[in-house]
């Protein structure tokens, strides 16, 4: 009974300022501060990136093109991976096809990089999705191991067999205009996968990939080919990436077998976990932070990918959320002591 | 008369290399992408014992086993411990803890560190010489690979049939939860395969790495041959795995025979790619066609 | 025989590494017609449901629907000619409304074909089809989330999933098991209801008593193998079946 008095208890208590607005979508027009409330991240994000360039200076703004590609990448990687459940571990095979698509079209039948860059994100995601296709129809682990095979394999095919300049690979391709042209192709195709991607992901089809990920027999008994969907998840994220492939190409003028490193299959993977799986915009962001840092790091050679796996693995083992879903708690929710 | 023995100790390469992937996917259901990796290692730390510290070569490689066998428990205890029953996570880290290896092998400058780059390392061989059999040349170590290959393989078979630990194994392999019944550690049988998985990757490169150079690329190779006996032989099956050697270990030396060593990618792929098509859950494998009660 | 056979089940036979789980079955179920199916435990009820549409393929034997063989085809094209099954084990879409989770069905072929490609509002139709099987609209239970719903209704949940495909033939596993008597008392009409629609539908159940009243005929599996068949009372009667079934089983509740 004393001990009312003699100690003031303490315990932190969390409101959620957002749930109405985040549950129904509708609401948000009712009041000016929610949609407020509602646009500033997403304006922020829009805007931070689309006016980024201009603080920028011109080696950096070469950086930003990089990580836009790895943001692409990321968000293909996240997209398979929490909503499809399929690990993808070769990011490098679709740049690569995409870039030696481009490449050989722009090199060979002299096609300007505005004509190339469609047509390779287009035959490149065919082309790799026609490669991943055998796995599909299988559980479990296939894909990963699959999709890390196939870059590696078709770096040693493409020296062993001498093909599309061998391990010289392709020079002297057609570049954009001006660093302007470089850095808006890439922002825009981000933003624009991006906010396309969230929405798929709430439609029936974001829907359904979602249900074969929980339980694929139940989507099956519905009717559903899974295979089919599966396939059409791959080649969505395979057009994000074969998209950065045919650019890079035309960014620097150049394609070959490094375009099938291991940079670009680990780098958007390390970027998903420490942005946050299963948001889309964690990955972007995860990008946008580890490629200036794997920038600093290009003086110690193999540094860059030790650094992004130790912080892939720390990420995992000790923060698996992320960070976005951590700033989406702090935005949405705010935590205050209360006396007791 | 060539391609025959070539082909078997080639088989026999691509079987010691997988084994140890084998076990640990057959047993824990964990794919240690980190496989290729701890090949390279030792391979790398039993050269480095020899001629940086001047270590007796039988002591070496020992040694280096020993480290191998440790690394893969330190591995499952600190890292993948905590992500069991995601895999999304576990093919991740698995992953990222192999490319940590590799690439760091590949590190230059620091704490004075070179860094193992180019074709300067090389281990030698157990026995120098050339015996003659059936009318064909072959060196020793090729012969060494063969035997040890044949005795791993067989040891293995009488660990996992004839003793407690073994047996316990493949009774996790077989039904996790009615073996936690029984009192066998689920995660003491997952720290032993990756430390026995490890060490026969460390295996396997001892043996096999007096046949060339020793390079940190390699790593992905290996991992990548590894993988794809196991695909072809059905995940998780240690029969499947021996008989798929076979058939990627004639495949290669024929195709080289026939079209020159350019077309060994090709051919992996095409096996590959093959086996997914018409025979999904690989030569011998069994998938599991359902969770539910029969 | 002849017109009236619907689905027909010729000698089937599957063995899981040795143990024969379904052995030489051979049935017929009619248009229309309900047939129970009961068997101890592990007498391959679930494995004989899995056979029939397609999630296991069998050693020897073979399925036919509508005089069609439709053994060696895939699940989901089994579940497209419009045989259909619930899971013993459900497994909904937790985070989302009960609603939701009938957009997978309607997104199927078989339902684009069936209603020409225009659908409309597939949240209202998936309404429709749960206010149907006993979400009560005006409570606001097809809005509740997944998650949050008791096992009657998840087990309605999983039945309306398979009916929103709009089939002709419906395998229930065991939707009355882990259910009270007024909940199964509640499904009883429901599945009455569906058989008066026309529907043709086959249960594997424990419940006896509750299946009798359901049932036009009941066929008994032990051990993988048909042990005897025909009209419940007559089943009931059969000696074999007593010691096999009821032997084993003592409280026949």
């Amino acid at each position: 009974m004393s001990r009312e008095t003699s100690t003031i208890q303490r315990r932190k208590e969390r409101l959620d300022r957002g749930i109405k607005v985040r549950t129904e979508g509708l609401y948000a027009l009712t009041s000016w501060r929610e949609m407020f409330y509602l646009l500033v991240p997403r304006t922020l994000l829009i805007f931070g990136l689309l006016l980024s360039p201009f603080f920028l200076e011109m080696y950096w703004q070469r950086v930003l093109c990089q990580a836009g590609i790895y943001a692409l990448l990321a968000l293909g990687f996240d997209f398979l991976a929490e909503y499809v459940g399929l690990v993808c571990l070769g990011g490098a095979f679709f740049i690569g096809s995409g870039a030696y698509l481009s490449g050989l079209l722009n090199a060979k039948l002299g096609w300007a990089p505005f004509f190339t860059i469609p047509i390779a994100t287009v035959a490149g995601a065919v082309i790799s999705t026609l490669v991943l296709l055998p796995c599909l129809r299988l559980r479990g682990i296939y894909f990963a191991i699959i999709s890390f095979m196939f870059p590696l394999l078709t770096v040693y095919i493409i020296i062993a067999l001498n093909i599309f300049g061998g391990t010289e690979g392709i020079t002297a391709l057609a570049t954009f205009p001006n660093i302007w042209v470089d850095q808006y192709l890439i922002l825009g195709g981000v933003i624009i996968a991006l906010f396309a991607l969230r929405r798929l992901v709430t439609e029936d089809i974001g829907l359904i990939l979602r249900s074969i990920k929980d339980n694929d027999q139940a989507v099956k008994a519905s009717g559903i080919s899974i295979t089919s969907y599966k396939t059409k998840a791959v080649f969505i994220a395979a057009l994000l990436g074969c998209f950065g492939g045919a650019y890079l190409s035309h960014l620097y003028g150049w394609v070959g077998i490094s375009q099938f490193a291991l940079d670009y299959s680990i780098l958007p993977i390390a970027a998903t976990v420490m942005g946050g799986m299963g948001t889309l915009v964690g990955p972007v962001i995860g990008a946008f932070i580890l490629t200036p840092l794997s920038e600093a790091l290009r003086g110690f050679g193999q540094m860059r990918v030790v650094v992004y796996c130790l912080i892939l693995i720390g990420f995992i083992v000790y923060k698996p959320e992320g960070l976005m879903n951590v700033l989406q708690r702090k935005y949405h929710q705010f935590e205050h002591w209360e006396e007791v | 008369m060539n391609i025959l023995i070539y082909g078997t100790v080639n088989s026999i390469i691509f079987a010691l290399v997988a084994v140890g992937f084998t076990l640990v996917y057959g047993v824990s259901r964990l794919p240690n992408f980190a496989h290729g990796a701890l090949y390279v290692l030792v391979g790398f730390l039993t050269w480095s014992m020899v001629n940086d510290f001047k270590l007796f070569y039988p002591f070496a490689i020992l040694i280096s086993l020993g480290i191998s066998s440790l690394l893969g428990a330190l591995i499952y205890r600190l890292v993948l411990i905590r992500l069991r029953g995601l895999p999304t996570s576990e093919i991740i880290a698995s992953f990222a803890v192999g490319l940590i290896i590799l690439e760091g092998l590949r590190l230059q400058g620091i704490g004075g560190f070179k860094g193992f780059i180019g074709p300067f390392y090389v281990l030698p061989s157990f026995i120098d010489a050339k015996i003659k059999i059936a009318g064909v040349l072959i060196d020793a170590q090729r012969l060494i690979v063969m035997l040890g290959g044949l005795a791993v393989v067989v040891s293995i078979w009488l660990f996992t049939h004839h003793t407690k630990t073994g047996l316990s194994l493949r009774a996790i392999a077989q039904d996790e939860q009615a073996a936690m019944m029984l009192g066998i550690d689920s995660d003491r049988a997952a720290i032993i395969s990756l430390s026995i998985g490890s060490a026969l990757a460390g295996l396997a490169a001892v043996i096999i790495l007096p046949l060339g150079n020793v390079t940190a690329e390699a790593g992905y190779r290996i991992l990548i041959n590894a993988l794809a006996v196991c695909i072809i032989g059905g995940l998780g099956s240690w029969a499947g795995a021996v008989l798929a050697s076979f058939v990627l270990g004639f495949a290669m030396i024929i195709s080289t025979a026939l079209f020159g060593s350019v077309w060994e990618s090709v051919v992996l792929v095409g096996a590959i790619i093959l086996i997914l098509i018409f025979k999904p859950s690989g030569l011998l494998g069994k998938q599991k066609e359902l969770e539910e009660r029969v | 025989m002849g017109e009236g056979i619907f689905l027909q089940v010729k000698g089937i036979t599957k063995s899981f590494g040795g143990v024969m789980a379904v052995k030489d079955m051979s049935f017929e179920i009619a248009r229309g017609e309900i047939l129970g199916v009961i068997g101890p435990n592990g007498s391959g009820k679930t494995t004989l449901v899995n056979l029939i549409t397609g999630f296991v393929k069998p050693d020897s034997g073979e399925v036919f629907f509508k005089h069609k063989k439709i053994t060696g085809l895939p699940p989901h094209k089994i579940a497209d000619l419009g045989v259909t099954r619930t899971f013993q084990i459900m497994r909904p879409y937790h985070s989302l409304p009960a609603f939701k989770n009938l957009i997978v069905p309607l997104n199927s072929p078989r339902i684009r074909r069936t209603r020409g490609g225009k659908l409309g509002d597939k949240d209202g139709v998936a309404i429709d089809i749960l206010e149907e099987i006993g979400f009560e609209r005006d409570a606001y239970v097809p809005y509740k989330i997944a998650s949050s719903l008791p096992l009657g209704y998840l087990k309605r949940l999983e039945l309306a999933r398979c009916l929103a495909l709009k089939p002709e033939v419906v395998i229930c596993d065991e939707i009355f098991s882990g259910l009270s008597m007024s909940e199964i008392s509640t499904m009883v009409p429901l599945i009455e209801k569906l058989q008066m629609e026309g529907m043709t539908i086959m249960m594997i159940e424990h419940r006896l008593r509750e299946l009798f009243r359901l049932v036009n005929r009941v066929m008994v599996m032990n051990f993988g193998e048909k042990l005897a068949e025909g009209v419940p009372e007559e089943v009931m009667e059969n000696k074999e079946v007593r010691e096999a079934y009821l032997g084993t089983e003592a409280a026949l509740c």
